[in-house]
């Protein structure tokens, strides 16, 4: 029996299908969610969101996020979700050579280190989500 | 009567205007479509956004959160969205009036954020306070946009500065109608409705009281995002419809002069031949 999954960020509905289990990047380590789970309702963390439909995975990188189960239903809501597939790895790579060189400046205002620090992880994120669909894809299994 | 040349001259500036109005509607038109699309995107984040409220609110209770508690002071804020650019109908005055109405029917210690210049300069004309502005959100407002004004409207209202902030701003509701509408946003108060399973039946994670620490900003960045996406969509049709007018009038106007021109050539050719005329009588 399959799960309907939706992730709404404020500028698009992202996904919205039927699939066979959600692997989210919860705040206290990786959760997923089967049919029948337990209503649950939780903050999810920045981090790789995988989506497991007929035997082929899908990959979200998703940022500042909610997880809400209901028992028929799974919704993800994050600030952004952004799809493996449609991820530019080279433009990640920028972003993360960028954000490498503002964090080994020596004098930095503490609000600049934190906003350096999250374009960072964001880059790298994106990056991992970019690499493991690549590498883990729909293409891979057949 | 004006002369030829000069009626000449002013259909050819009608014309040139014609050309403007109409390519600006046409612009507002395409603007408009995506304005739309853009405004019904963000209904499902924010739907979600609030039934989850729902259920951690019904576990919780309603005095959890300074964002969620009701005050005793009188102090308000208004934020009000206006357009950057003018050329937009009626929308920006009718807003503003909006406003003042609001401020006079309800006095006491007020102060205004603005969005967009011609609201901020309206304002500030009628020498309301403006705590502070926001302008060149643009035609396509992202969600990370709005999160500095967000921010700096709910820090403004944790410090206590303010006691309950609404925001004002022209509802789209049909190309042809837009409406300026008020709505609390803080201090929030969650729907009752969990769409059938009670909150408590759900497990939360870490507990409710971190879910809505995270929840709350949101839901008021959303709100604020929502604002903003309703009035840029109210701003492109206004700006269609006022364009598609002035185009008209235009038209009547080149119409007009046109006819005016005719008869005035035509006096001008009588005038000439009864000169004709008479000077030939004389010889």
């Amino acid at each position: 029996m399959p799960i309907r999954l939706d992730i709404v960020t404020p500028e698009r509905l992202a996904y919205s299908d039927d699939v066979d289990e959600v692997v989210c990047p919860g705040i206290e380590g990786e959760l997923g969610i089967l049919p029948h789970h337990a209503p649950l309702l939780t903050t999810l963390g920045l981090g790789a969101l995988k989506i497991r439909k007929d035997g082929e995975d899908t990959f979200f990188a998703i940022a500042g996020g909610f997880l809400q189960v209901r028992p028929d239903r799974v919704v993800v809501m994050a600030e952004t979700a952004e799809l493996g597939s449609e991820i530019d790895l080279e433009r990640a790579e920028r972003a993360r050579e960028e954000a490498g060189r503002t964090l080994e400046a020596v004098e930095l205002e503490p609000e600049d280190l934190a906003r350096a620090r999250a374009r960072l992880q964001k880059a790298l994120l994106r990056i991992r989500v970019a690499e493991r669909h690549r590498r883990e894809g729909p293409r891979h299994h057949g | 009567m004006a002369t030829q040349r000069e009626i000449r001259r002013r259909i050819a500036s009608v014309r040139n205007i014609k050309q403007i109005t109409r390519a600006m509607q046409f612009v507002a038109a395409s603007k408009l479509k995506r304005a739309q699309d853009a405004t019904l995107a963000a209904r499902p984040y924010s739907d979600k956004l609030e039934e989850v409220l729902a259920d951690v609110a019904s576990v919780l209770g309603g005095e959890e959160h300074p964002l969620l508690a009701q005050r005793e002071g009188q102090r308000r804020c208004l934020v009000v969205f206006t357009t950057d650019r003018p050329l937009a109908g009626a929308l920006n005055a009718n807003v503003v009036r909006f406003s003042a109405r609001e401020i006079v029917e309800h006095p006491g210690e007020l102060a205004v954020v603005a969005v967009g210049r011609k609201g901020r300069d309206a304002l500030r004309r009628m020498r309301v306070p403006i705590a502070a502005f926001f302008l060149n959100f643009g035609d396509r407002p992202s969600f990370a946009d709005v999160l500095p004004l967000a921010r700096l409207i709910t820090d403004d209202y944790l410090a206590g500065t303010y006691d309950r902030i609404d925001l004002i701003f022209p509802r789209f509701i049909s190309t042809l109608i837009q409406r300026p509408e008020l709505e609390r946003l803080l201090p929030i108060r969650p729907s009752t409705d969990t769409r059938g399973i009670p909150g408590n039946q759900f497990i939360f994670e870490p507990d409710p009281g971190a879910v809505l620490e995270q929840l709350l900003p949101r839901y008021v960045a959303i709100r604020v995002y929502q604002a903003v996406l309703e009035s840029a969509a109210s701003e492109q049709s206004s700006r269609m419809v006022a364009m598609k007018n002035a185009t008209e009038n235009a038209e009547d106007l080149i119409e007009d002069l046109t006819l005016t021109y005719n008869k005035v050539r035509q006096a001008n050719i009588t005038r000439e031949m009864i000169e004709i005329a008479s000077g030939a009588q004389a010889l």
